[in-house]
């Protein structure tokens, strides 16, 4: 079967259950399986042997303190790093070594931790690439702006439109983004991410360095995101209270390993996590 | 077609305007970047379709029905929806906090409440804790609605296609209750923002709103071909007259802003033909081009520098008809060209044939940069009980310093006290539930009480207005106190954004200042001045030498006035926050409310007066999600220089 075969089978794992959160959505069932991940970068071993799933609809956090090899998992998950060992299980298959722009296409978008957007480029150029994956018309087609590029423009331009909606961010549309402070880029890249129409999305660390008040309209955007269009999201966040009041199932990562996963009030009471963030001596 | 008599409501215009005006532009709203776009046809359709789901709803004459978020046309068919079912349409002030709004929704027992978005329904179901008069909240934005209890809530648009659905049933009833309105059927109520006290909810009649809209438009000349931008409060009064009233009577176009943040680029997208502003935003605006053009090029600001010189000498009186040389003509042409046209182009003002301004004075410089450029922009006189209207400066006699003649069916009186006194169709019915202010406003044979002393010129029969009349005092040596007129002074300078001066019963005067954070804020960066914070700007040594600069030029300018002099201030600080709606220091229109100044910062007032030279203060701050903290500061006292009245000097001579 290649992977565009597998594109065409329905998402859902039907093997398992879901489960209601606490706020009373529907989590359906396994979107992903990661089994037994270990990534190397020669001699240092960034992740060892870690098994995780996310469901679908869920808001999935992977949290851990500096080093603990978050994004690196992230990167795995977004086919750009290719773990030694382990497979990686989506939509009910195991997902071969792929180049990210495959990935990509198979649903799986993404932020960057530092911000990776075209500075040069207004907002909207900026999120209408990430309809990339939507637009089929030729290349002689797209140059001479004529029949099937035109329309398809205006119907990504639509797509795009009504998330920049979403993001309340009409009043940047044309900004070019080298001029928008740190927070509203942010945004912007969600708002790319989100262009894609993904059906997992993943977030690297989508807070960090914004005030309060940034920190809260993105929760609320990450939340709506959810809620709005079902997407299943991951992502790796530093702030203990957005990840608790955020996310339905939380990952625990430190030094490569896992050392917890379940809902947020499990892993807070967890002793290995405890440890973990108020620091003790590893043997 | 419709006769006059027919005309007696909103819904009735709105039938009249879907025949006469059917494929004209209604309504224009930018959503998904494309400017969306209803004719009046289209536009009665969602109206009638919105006001038959009301119906089943259950929407009974006489109900009040609470409107509340930013302009957008289905907020303004509702309104009209609300209308032709018999209820009071009741829109509010978007910004309010759950408090305000609960005294409101209370007050007029508003069974429905309509909301914009999430952020207003939330505030409605808090307020829903305290006040149950609220039956049933419909809403616009579906998004972060999905969750909510739906029991009793409902979106717009659901309700509109239910009452398609429904046509049939109710369309007989709806026929029927529009046909019962008239020209004393309640129109609109709308509450006042109150400087003091509690906010009074002033009913409009369709006689007050259709009389005033027929007149004001028959002044201007306003016709179906004008071109409005919808963007301020939807229950300021001024909204509907322009949004509703006018652009019903006269048939033009109602456009609505993607959002507040993009008001500027809709006005340039838009063209607006008549615009309304209150001072402030025409001041906000020069101040932005002004400070662009310092990063201009030198050639761009010789060019900018020369043509405005010369805009200033004739400009005005080219725009007023007056007698004006071939050669002067001619290099106001050149102008136009390079830099008047540029320029109104980029402020979106090109297409401006009557731009309007009240609600507080306008600084003369401001006044005049505009109309140099060859905007018709005017002052007009008005409030809330009048429907707007009280005075208007009519084409051609126009200047800043008179708010213009009284509008047409306006009756206009000074009382004994210097009070004005107005009467004419627009005056409103009454307060609601509150027949004692009713009769304290409004005496028995219609003239009402606007609260303001003002005076008329001499030759030309423009009114002036001096002040609140409340707030004319005496000072302690008898003198006369008239705190707006010196703030007002105060204000002119871009860097000053509000000032309040204190001085009633006492024997001097003193001032609190607020900085313009834009302004002095950009004057920090070309000085090289850092700051990190409001607070630490309006703390720093320059800032205060640049205060007294301007304090003390104002005490010279009101020392040449014999009547007024004694309002020199003599000591004055920048406060180390800006005065806010939030906190109740203004009304959500931005006027200051004095007494709650007065109050909150008796301390700084008293520091004043004693003399000292430091104060330590702690200010109660409310942050835009009602949670509230407290600003510290140690805030400077400075004496400003005062100078002899001219009078006196004129007397030694």
């Amino acid at each position: 079967m290649t992977v565009e075969q597998r594109e065409q089978v329905p998402m859902l794992d039907t093997q398992t259950e879901g489960y209601v959160t606490a706020d009373g959505r529907q989590i359906g069932g396994v979107v992903m399986e990661l089994k037994n991940i270990t990534l190397r970068f020669g001699g240092v071993v960034a992740i060892k042997d870690i098994s995780f799933d996310i469901r679908h609809g869920e808001i999935r956090a992977i949290i851990g303190p500096n080093g603990a090899g978050k994004s690196s998992m992230l990167n795995v998950i977004s086919g750009f790093y290719n773990p030694q060992e382990g497979e990686l299980i989506y939509k009910g298959y195991k997902r071969p070594q792929m180049r990210p722009y495959k990935v990509s296409r198979m649903g799986i978008a993404r932020t960057f931790q530092n911000i990776a957007l075209f500075e040069g480029m207004s907002v909207l150029d900026n999120i209408m690439t990430g309809r990339m994956h939507h637009m089929k018309a030729g290349f002689l087609s797209q140059a001479f702006w004529w029949g099937a590029a035109a329309r398809e423009e205006a119907e990504n331009r639509e797509a795009v439109e009504k998330i920049i909606d979403f993001l309340e961010i009409q009043a940047i549309r044309k900004t070019p983004v080298s001029r928008l402070p740190y927070g509203l880029k942010k945004r912007v890249e969600l708002a790319r991410a989100l262009a894609a129409e993904p059906q997992i999305l993943l977030l690297d660390e989508p807070m960090a360095g914004m005030n309060v008040e940034e920190k809260e309209d993105m929760s609320r955007f990450i939340l709506d995101v959810n809620d709005e269009f079902g997407t299943t999201t991951v992502l790796i966040e530093h702030d203990m209270g957005v990840v608790m009041d955020l996310s339905d199932r939380v990952v625990v990562m430190d030094y490569g390993k896992k050392i917890g996963d379940g809902t947020p009030e499990e892993v807070m009471n967890n002793q290995d996590v405890i440890d973990a963030y108020l620091g003790v001596s590893h043997d | 077609m419709a006769t006059q008599a027919d005309l007696q409501s909103v819904p009735a215009l709105l039938a009249r305007n879907a025949t006469r005006y059917a494929s004209l532009t209604a309504y224009r709203e930018k959503e998904f970047g494309i400017w969306q776009a209803w004719t009046w046809a289209q536009a009665a359709e969602e109206v009638n379709a919105m006001a038959l789901g009301f119906l089943a709803l259950g929407m009974e004459r006489g109900d009040h029905v609470a409107i509340i978020g930013r302009n957008r046309p289905a907020l303004y068919w509702a309104m009209v929806a609300a209308q032709s079912v018999g209820a009071i349409p009741v829109p509010q002030y978007a910004d309010a906090v759950a408090e305000e709004m609960a005294y409101v929704l209370e007050h007029c027992g508003a069974r429905f409440a309509i909301c914009g978005d999430q952020e207003q329904v939330d505030k409605v179901i808090e307020v829903q804790d305290t006040v149950d008069c609220v039956e049933t909240i419909l809403y616009l934005d579906k998004r972060g609605m999905r969750k909510y209890d739906h029991t009793s809530m409902n979106w717009l648009m659901d309700v509109q296609d239910e009452g398609r659905a429904a046509r049939q049933r109710f369309e007989p009833e709806l026929k029927k209750r529009i046909a019962e309105l008239n020209y004393d059927s309640t129109c609109v109520m709308l509450y006042t923002s109150g400087t003091t006290g509690k906010p009074k909810g002033v009913v409009m009649s369709n006689r007050n709103i259709i009389e005033a809209s027929k007149s004001s438009s028959e002044f201007d000349n306003l016709t179906h071909r004008e071109e409005i931008l919808a963007y301020l409060p939807m229950a300021w009064v001024g909204d509907f007259i322009f949004a509703v009233g006018q652009a019903y009577w006269a048939g033009f176009t109602v456009n609505c802003p993607e959002s507040a943040a993009t008001m500027l680029t809709d006005l340039r997208e838009i063209g607006p033909t008549y615009y309304f502003a209150p001072p402030r935003v025409f001041e906000t605006m020069l101040t932005t081009v002004m400070i662009r053009m310092e990063d201009a090029g030198a050639t761009k600001k010789k060019m900018f520098d020369t043509y405005m010189a010369h805009a200033r000498k004739v400009g005005g009186l080219i725009l007023d008809g007056k007698p004006v040389n071939a050669s002067d003509r001619m290099k106001y042409r050149i102008g136009e060209m390079l830099v008047y046209g540029p320029l109104k182009n980029t402020l979106g003002l090109t297409n401006i044939r009557v731009a309007y301004t009240a609600g507080e004075a306008i600084g003369p410089e401001i006044f005049d940069f505009y109309r140099s450029l060859g905007i018709n922009l005017k002052q007009l006189y008005g409030q809330t009980e009048a429907s707007v209207f009280i005075t208007q400066q009519p084409d051609g006699e126009v200047r800043s310093d008179t708010v213009g003649v009284p509008s047409p069916g306006v009756e206009v009186r000074i009382g004994d006290n210097g009070e004005v006194f107005y009467r004419s169709p627009g005056t409103f019915v009454e307060y609601y539930k509150n027949p004692e202010s009713t009769a304290s406003t409004k005496d028995p044979e219609g003239w009402v009480a606007t609260g303001d002393a003002g005076f008329f010129e001499e030759g030309t029969g423009h009114l002036r207005i001096i002040d609140r009349a409340k707030d004319v005092g005496k000072m302690a040596n008898g003198a006369l106190f008239a705190p707006k007129y010196v703030e007002n002074k105060l204000k002119f300078f871009p860097s000053i954004l509000e000032a309040v001066v204190f001085g009633n019963t006492r024997d001097r005067c003193t001032a609190f200042i607020n900085i313009d954070l834009t302004a002095v804020g950009n004057w920090a960066e070309r000085n090289n001045i850092a700051y990190s914070s409001y607070q630490e700007l309006a703390g720093h040594p320059q800032v205060l030498e640049m205060m007294q600069g301007h304090v003390e030029e104002v005490n010279e300018s009101v020392a040449q006035d014999p009547m007024l002099s004694s309002c020199q201030i003599h000591r004055f600080l920048i406060l180390h926050k800006e005065l806010d709606a939030d906190d109740g220091e203004m009304t959500r229109t931005r006027k200051v409310r004095r007494r709650i100044v007065e109050e909150k910062f008796a301390d700084l007032i008293a520091g004043l007066y004693e003399g000292a030279d430091q104060v330590y203060t702690e200010t109660e701050v409310t942050y835009e999600d009602g949670r509230k903290g407290a600003i510290k500061a140690t805030v400077e006292l400075r004496d400003a220089r005062v100078f002899d009245t001219v009078a006196a000097s004129v007397a030694a001579q």
